[in-house]
This record gives structure tokens, C-alpha cells and sequence, in this order.
């Protein structure tokens, strides 16, 4: 434990202390000038601290301060009605929604391709070379095109957003299924070969298993490349709801402590799903028999 | 059980053919613990998995029991140790022996029974709980030997399986894979490059050399089948140890 | 025996195919001439039933060739300004003419290439027939269906559209990928390897570092293009911006990654000379650490492709790719919107290419590429 305190915690707090007064002093520096400007045409002055303090508690700022993000987040997400359009719950839901929808399909689609192309000579020197070359795709562009044009033939909501998460969760999973179904080691597979299994037995004893350590590893890529198209998705067509939505209508009235808050939200949503597609991950692997970490 | 006459076998490389086998002449009889022994590239493994089906010849003709390799593999006929434990990690010790049964179809009352009689046979009886990572690698190869033991194949093909061993353990296990033989009647092949390895345990010593792949000398073991560990200081052990040698050493001479 | 038992599934798949066609006939109502009607069906019978002939595998597959890529050259002309009046025989002759090309393919994917040279050509082409199937049903569906161009635009037009508007896309390239891109990258990367080397040196730093560093990677980064474009304006400079944020982590904790890359036995070497901390680094650590540092910048040139076409969502100077894409689709231009996803990608993958081509030539001794 003291270890731990040691190697992790202390440095990581001190890090994060050191994060949040560059921050500060960020947005004293950046606030400052429109600031100056404000009390100069006021024709007021003030002390060094009550200017310290005006910079920090600008409605609209160029960068606000952590306590007002803070503050902004913490209001809209617990002293508000779930259902309000101010409610980050409500947005972060939204979002969540399509982002969980899309990476359910994304990945048993990945994990579908993954088993053809291992099993299929043709598909593995046919398909796999453009998957390979998909990954080097800024993909993501083809977000707004998605939405309109299902828009244009009045597919609207969840679903249009959840095909961009899946587009953009299927390529970890799939590329990590087929190294995971051809992880065994030779000698696991001339093992099967002496006891004459069939391929079934070789996939469903060997290669599953085998696979599980990648698939988890990549599911935790996928799932934070769902909620990235999620949010993206939510940009062109100027949704009313989710993540997205928010920083678009933040971005449009200079709303910076609105943005800011939207980001922390949609940061959390991200740790949340990584951690609990980690925690699924471990936990499989422990009732596989994986040493502890 | 065996029998080999003008084996073959070519891989084509990169750079060009390698001669991994050439005109392998070998008869192995019902109960016998044979051993090949050889520098790398003999062609002793290769051999090894001709019998198993697991590389094809590319000349001459081999029969296991009376049948094709393959055939011999389709009917389960022989149990295959590899060189490491090759035991599957997500799998208890129990359940990595019941692999093979499980894959056979054998229902799962016979597996318990079966795991736990092979288990005791390699001494490792308490042990099926445990996780392979959580054994010692000389347990680690116990259980893989339970595994080829567990579906009652006559036939025991092992590629230098203690290779990775400290001596200290390797000594152990032989002695234990002597006791286990004597009791269970099967016919080992055995693949070491050892020389006190190969005699001590053997009834017969195939010497091999490379390039091409071949048998140099076929040695007839006069040791007694009851072996204590200082048998090897005897003068016999010695002699066949030397016998061994010269072979090896006849195989290398008209090499460079 | 029977001679369709001999026949793989797709020769079979495709036969049944050109039956379902024969009752479905006409292929069009109007518009496919009766010889090029019976010129499909015979090249398609062909390429069925060339399997039976056991030919090598060389002329097999240009039999194949000609009779999956004929009747379908045929079929794509003949529908070519009569879209939405293809019946079932269309599609089930494109599906035969597909069936071959797959057989094709398996021809090809299970054949034992007798000189380098031939096995490399095998390894594209396999693929590339793929991607042209890929873009051929595309065609063949969008105007076989008559699905509305507004919606989806067939390839052909696509290409049509990239030719016609080479100046547009030009500028736009040059405004996001040569300005955008570029100087977010070389920053971004700039900096995250400069902090890996700092955090290398404190061990503090890399502690506090490297926890936020991996746990950032999950975050979507790329929420703070609007942040950015209110911060450095609408032009190249907030776009690069975005790129240095999105490229700082992935740079940073691969580098340190790396950096512990090298063996305790090499680095007990370098303490054997009494080599310096710098000199390690260069001689050692840094030789070691480079397919990391290059697994970053590959990364790296997605991310940055992705963070300069989405802040220009946000808002732009009147070009750039992401601005011609948002505004293209607002106006349902949506054949320019898929010609500059087109470009997009060619540009990812020379970047990408060009990357690992450097990789291969810097990092020559490592297992990965010496395996080929």
C-alpha cells in the first residue's frame, strides 16, 4: 500500500495539483485583457485581487476557471431534473445511448468479420488488407454524411449516430479478434491435430479462449471510438440532445463554462465505459485462471 | 508397432530444399522405450511427427500399428508430448487433462475418474485445481505427460520433454518416466539430445546426424530394465554412453 | 459421377443464379441489345463451368477473369441511363458475374506462387479485385435499384466529380492537411516526445505522467475543436491546435513506453563502459524505443487527419475539407461530399505509407520487419 502511495497516488495528485494551477493561472492570463478592458470603460479600479477575482468570474470567459466548470457541472448534473434540456444527465444519456447501441453492434460485427477471416482463405487475403487500410481512414469525416443523408430518407435519432459507432468500433474489434483467434501457439494446434479435433473444437476450445484477452483489449479501444462518434454524430445536423449537441450550442453563444462542462461530462461517460469494459475484462480473465496482476 | 522403410522427407525453403529426413530404415516393437538422439537439424523431431501426422513424408513408407499415420491419429492411437508443458492457461490442471477425453467424447463421469487415476500415475494427485502458472515447470510437464496418458493410447511419442528442465528435476522425472513405463506397458519414443538421458532411459538408442537427416547407428540397450540412478556410474552405462558418442561423432565427421 | 458435384459452390451458386436470370428475362426493357443479352449468358456459363475443365491455374484464372468482368462491363452499360428498370435477371447475373469473381479470388488466394515477384503481385491483387467488386456492386445496385443519386451516388459519378473539381480539392487539401495537419503534427509530436524524455529523466514525472497520459487516450479529445476555433480563429491555427492536443498523449506514452523497451542486460553494458545518461539514451535506449515511437507517429497521422477535418466542422475559412464536407452535405452535394472522403483516405494512406516505409528503413533490425 505504501508502495502504491508512493509509485501512483502521490505523483499522480501532485501532477493533477500542478494541472489545475496552470490552469489558473491559464485563465487569469487569458481573462485578463477583455477584463482590463471592461474596468477601463467602467472607469474602475481595483485592487490586484479583486482583479484576480473579476477574471475568474466572467460569464463568458476565454478560459474559465476550474472552480466555475466545477460548479457549472456540478449544478447541472445533480441539481437538476434528469429530464431538463440543462440537465447533463440528460445529454450525457442521450449520448450514452447511442454509443452503448453502437458498440454492441460493432462489436459482434467485428467479432463475425474476425471469425470469416480466419476461417476463410479468401476473405483473410481479400478483406483483411482493406481493413488494415481502413484504419489509416480519418472515417470519422464520413459522420455527417451518415446523418443526413438517413435523415433525407427519414431515419433520424439513435439510429443514424449508432451506425457511427459501429463503423468506428468494428475495426478495433475486428483486427484484434483475428490476432486473438490466431494467437495459439503452434504447438496448442498440433496438440488439437494429434487428437484429431475438428476445426469446431479447435475454434470453440482453443482459439476462443485463446481470444478473450484481445477481445477485451480491443473492446476498450471501441468503446472509446463509439463514444467519439456518438459525439461527433450528434454535430451536423444540430441535434437537440446529447454531448455533442452541447458543445455545438456552447460553441455558437461563446458558452465556454457550458463546453467546458460538456467535456467533463462526456470525459467521465468515456472513463466510466473504459473502466467497466476493463472491469468485465478482468473479471473474465480471472475466472479464466490468468495469473493476478 | 513402428516401422519405417526408406523415409523421406524435403521441406522447401526459401532457400532451397532441406533434406530433413533421407532413406530412414527403423523397426519399433510393442513395449519398447526407444530414444533418438541427435545434434539439431537430425531430423529426430522431424521424425517424431511423421509418426503423429503432423508432417508428411515425402518418400518411402511408414506404418504405426499396422496403419497410416493418419489412420493411427483418426483412431487416437498415440499420446503426444511437446517439447514445453503446451498446457492451455485458462484451463485447471484437471481440466487440461480432460481435454483430450472431452474432445473424444468420453462422458464426464469416465473423465473424473480417468484425471484422477493419470493424475496419481505423474504424481500429481491435489493438484487438479490449480491454474498451470501456478505449478513448478517440472509439474508443468507432469501434467502435460498425464494428458498423454489419459485416453489409454499404447504408444507415447515425446519431444525432448524435460529439455527445459534444470538437471536436478530432469533427473527426477526420469526416474519417475522409468517407473511409469514399467507399470503401464507402453511404447515410448523418445527424443533427447542427452546421452546420459537417452541411455539411462532406452532399451534401444536411434543415433541420428544431419544433412541429410539419417540414421548413423542403432543401439540395443544390454542395461537391465530395473535402473537405480547410479546405474550411470556403472561401466556399462558408460560403454553404451560411448558407443553413443562415437556415433554422433561419426555422423558429424564428413560434414565440413 | 455427377458433374455438378465437381463444381465448387460458387461455379453451382452461379449456375443457379443465370437459371433464376433465364426466367427473369428481359434484362432490360429496353436498352441491352439481344447479342450482348446472350453474350452475358454465355460468358457466364463459361466461367460456371471452366472449374470442370481442371485447367491451370494460370489460364483458369483468366477465363475466370473475362467471364466475371464481361458480363458485368456489359450489364453496368446497359444500365447506364435506363436506372430503376432492372429486374430480377439484372441482379441475378450481376450476383453470378460477382459468384465467378469469387471463385477467382479462391483460385487465386489458394494458389502456390512460384517466385517472390509472383507472390507479391498475388498478395494486391487478390485484394484489389475485392475493392473493385466493392465499387462495381455499388454501381450495380445504386443504378439497378435507381436509388437517387442525391442519396447515394454511384463510383462511377463520384469519379467523375473528383476529376471535374481537381482545383477545389487541391485547395483543400493544401488548406487542412499542408497546414492543418502538418504543423499540428510536428508539434504535437515535437512535444510529447520532449515530455517522454523529461519524464524519463524524472522518475516523478513519468509516475505522475503516465497514469493521466493513458487515461486521456480514452477521452474524446477531439471535444475541444470548438474550444479552440473560439481561441485561435477560424483559420489553419485552431485546427492545429486541436491536431497537437490529439497527437500529444498517444506520442507521450509510447515514447516512455519505449524508452523502457531496451533489456536490463544491454543496459548493464552501457553501465559496464560507464556511459552517460545522453550517451545510453542515443546509443541504446532511443535505437530500442523507435517501433514504439513510430507505432505513435502512425497513430498519430490518423488522429491528426480526424482532428483537422472535425474542428473544421466548428468553423473555417471558406475551404478545407471538413468544411467542404459539411457544407457539400448541407446543400446534398453529396457526390463532392464522397470524392473528398476519397482524397481523405488516398491522403491517410500516403501518410500512413510513407510512415512505415521510414519504419522499415529505420527500424530494419527489428523482428516485425525482418519477418516481412
Amino acid at each position: 500500500m505504501t508502495d502504491r502511495l508512493r509509485d501512483k497516488i502521490i505523483p499522480v495528485t501532485v501532477i493533477l495539483a500542478a494541472i489545475v494551477v496552470a490552469w489558473y493561472v491559464g485563465s487569469y492570463a487569458m481573462n485578463a485583457p477583455f477584463q482590463r478592458d471592461l474596468d477601463r470603460r467602467a472607469g474602475v479600479t481595483s485592487t490586484t485581487w479583486e482583479f484576480v477575482v473579476k477574471t475568474m468570474s466572467q460569464p463568458k470567459p476565454t478560459l474559465p476557471a476550474p472552480h466555475q466548470v466545477a460548479v457549472n457541472f456540478v449544478e447541472n448534473t445533480f441539481f437538476r431534473k434528469v429530464t431538463s434540456n440543462r440537465s447533463l444527465v440528460y445529454h450525457a444519456a442521450v449520448t450514452l445511448s447511442s454509443t452503448v447501441l453502437g458498440f454492441a453492434f460493432g462489436t459482434v460485427l467485428g467479432i463475425l468479420i474476425a471469425v470469416g477471416i480466419v476461417h476463410v482463405v479468401t476473405l483473410d487475403r481479400s478483406l483483411m488488407p482493406w481493413i488494415i487500410t481502413s484504419q489509416t481512414i480519418p472515417i470519422l469525416a464520413l459522420a455527417p454524411m451518415i446523418i443526413v443523408v438517413l435523415a433525407a430518407v427519414g431515419i433520424t435519432g439513435l439510429i443514424p449516430k449508432a451506425l457511427i459507432s459501429t463503423y468506428l468500433s468494428f475495426f478495433p474489434v475486428a483486427v484484434g479478434m483475428v490476432k486473438g483467434l490466431r494467437s495459439p501457439e503452434i504447438m496448442h494446434l498440433d496438440l488439437m491435430h494429434t487428437y484429431n479435433a475438428s476445426a469446431g473444437q479447435v475454434f470453440w476450445k482453443l482459439r476462443v479462449p485463446a481470444s478473450v484477452p484481445f477481445l477485451f483489449a480491443s473492446m476498450k479501444v471501441a468503446v472509446a471510438a463509439s463514444l467519439v462518434g456518438a459525439i461527433v454524430g450528434e454535430l451536423p445536423t444540430g441535434a437537440v440532445a446529447g454531448i455533442g449537441s452541447k458543445l455545438l450550442s456552447g460553441s455558437y453563444y461563446s458558452q465556454t463554462i457550458d463546453m467546458f462542462a460538456a467535456l467533463v461530462a462526456g470525459s467521465i461517460v468515456a472513463i466510466l465505459l473504459v473502466s467497466l469494459v476493463g472491469l468485465a475484462g478482468r473479471i473474465t480473465e480471472r475466472v479464466m485462471g490468468a495469473r493476478p496482476a | 508397432m513402428i516401422s519405417a522403410k526408406g523415409l523421406d522427407l524435403t521441406f522447401q525453403t526459401g532457400d532451397g530444399p532441406v533434406h530433413a529426413l533421407s532413406n530412414v530404415d527403423l523397426e519399433i516393437g510393442k513395449g519398447e522405450f526407444v530414444s533418438f538422439i541427435g545434434p539439431s537439424g537430425c531430423g529426430k523431431t522431424t521424425f517424431l511427427r511423421v509418426i503423429a501426422d503432423l508432417e508428411q513424408p515425402t518418400g518411402g513408407a511408414i506404418t504405426v500399428n499396422g496403419m497410416s499415420p493418419q489412420e493411427a491419429r483418426r483412431r487416437r492411437a498415440y499420446g503426444y508430448v511437446f517439447q514445453a508443458a503446451a498446457l492451455y492457461p485458462w484451463r485447471t490442471i484437471e481440466k487440461n487433462v480432460a481435454l483430450p477425453l472431452e474432445i473424444m467424447g468420453i462422458s464426464a463421469a469416465e473423465q473424473r475418474e480417468r484425471v484422477k487415476r493419470t493424475l496419481d500415475l505423474v504424481n500429481l494427485t491435489g493438484f487438479g485445481k490449480k491454474f498451470p502458472w501456478q505449478l513448478s515447470g517440472g509439474m508443468q510437464q507432469r501434467a502435460s505427460i498425464a494428458r498423454a496418458l489419459a485416453f489409454d493410447a499404447d504408444l507415447l511419442l515425446m519431444d525432448e520433454p524435460f529439455g527445459a528442465l534444470d538437471e536436478i528435476v530432469r533427473d527426477h522425472l526420469n526416474e519417475q518416466l522409468l517407473e511409469l513405463w514399467a507399470r503401464t506397458n507402453k511404447t515410448i519414443c523418445f527424443v533427447t539430445h542427452s546421452i546420459p538421458e537417452a541411455v539411462y532411459l532406452s532399451t534401444k538408442i536411434v543415433v541420428m546426424s544431419p544433412r541429410p537427416g539419417r540414421v548413423t547407428d542403432v543401439i540395443n540397450s544390454t542395461l537391465p530394465k530395473e535402473r537405480p540412478l547410479d546405474i550411470r556410474e556403472s561401466t556399462e552405462f558408460l560403454a553404451i554412453a560411448h558407443r553413443v558418442r562415437e556415433g554422433l561423432r561419426a555422423g558429424q565427421s564428413y560434414e565440413d | 459421377m455427377n458433374p455438378i458435384a465437381l463444381l465448387p459452390w460458387q461455379s453451382v451458386a452461379a449456375l443457379l443464379a443465370a437459371i433464376v436470370a433465364l426466367a427473369g428475362l428481359p434484362i432490360l426493357p429496353d436498352g441491352m441489345a439481344p447479342a450482348s443479352t446472350a453474350l452475358v449468358f454465355l460468358l457466364v456459363l463459361t466461367g460456371a463451368l471452366v472449374p470442370l475443365l481442371r485447367l491451370p491455374t494460370a489460364t483458369e484464372s483468366f477465363v475466370l477473369f473475362a467471364a466475371a468482368h464481361g458480363p458485368v462491363y456489359l450489364l453496368l452499360s446497359g444500365i447506364t441511363g435506363h436506372e430503376g428498370q432492372a429486374g430480377l435477371a439484372f441482379f441475378a447475373l450481376v450476383a453470378a458475374s460477382w459468384l465467378i469473381a469469387w471463385r477467382l479470388v479462391t483460385v487465386l488466394s489458394l494458389a502456390r506462387p512460384t517466385s517472390r515477384p509472383m507472390g507479391t503481385l498475388l498478395r494486391l491483387v487478390v485484394p484489389t479485385l475485392f475493392g473493385v467488386w466493392l465499387l462495381l456492386l455499388w454501381e450495380a445496385i445504386v443504378r439497378g435499384a435507381g436509388i437517387p443519386f442525391i442519396l447515394l451516388p454511384p463510383p462511377s459519378l463520384i469519379g467523375v466529380r473528383i476529376a471535374n473539381s481537381l482545383p477545389i480539392l487541391a485547395a483543400d487539401v493544401q488548406q487542412t492537411i499542408f497546414k492543418s495537419v502538418f504543423a499540428g503534427y510536428f508539434m504535437g509530436c515535437a512535444a510529447g516526445f520532449s515530455v517522454a524524455i523529461l519524464a524519463d529523466r524524472f522518475v516523478f514525472l513519468r509516475r505522475g505522467l503516465m497514469p493521466i497520459g493513458n487515461m486521456v487516450s480514452a477521452l474524446p479529445i477531439i471535444g475541444v475543436a470548438p474550444i479552440m476555433v473560439m481561441w485561435f480563429g477560424f483559420d489553419w491555427p485552431s485546427k492545429a491546435a486541436v491536431v497537437v492536443i490529439m497527437t500529444f498523449f498517444p506520442m507521450l506514452v509510447n515514447t516512455v513506453a519505449g524508452l523502457t523497451a531496451a533489456g536490463s542486460m544491454e543496459r548493464d553494458l552501457m553501465r559496464t563502459y560507464a556511459a552517460g545518461y545522453w550517451q545510453t539514451l542515443w546509443k541504446l535506449r532511443l535505437p530500442a524505443a523507435a517501433p514504439f515511437i513510430f507505432n505513435a507517429l502512425k497513430i498519430n497521422s490518423t488522429l491528426a487527419l480526424i482532428g483537422a477535418i472535425v474542428a473544421e466542422f466548428f468553423g473555417t475559412p471558406v475551404v478545407g475539407m471538413g468544411f467542404r464536407i459539411s457544407t457539400e452535405v448541407g446543400r446534398m452535394n453529396v457526390d463532392m461530399v464522397w470524392a473528398e472522403i476519397a482524397v481523405a483516405a488516398l491522403a491517410g494512406s500516403i501518410f500512413y505509407g510513407v510512415l512505415a516505409l521510414i519504419e522499415r528503413a529505420v527500424t530494419f533490425w527489428h523482428p516485425s520487419v525482418r519477418g516481412g
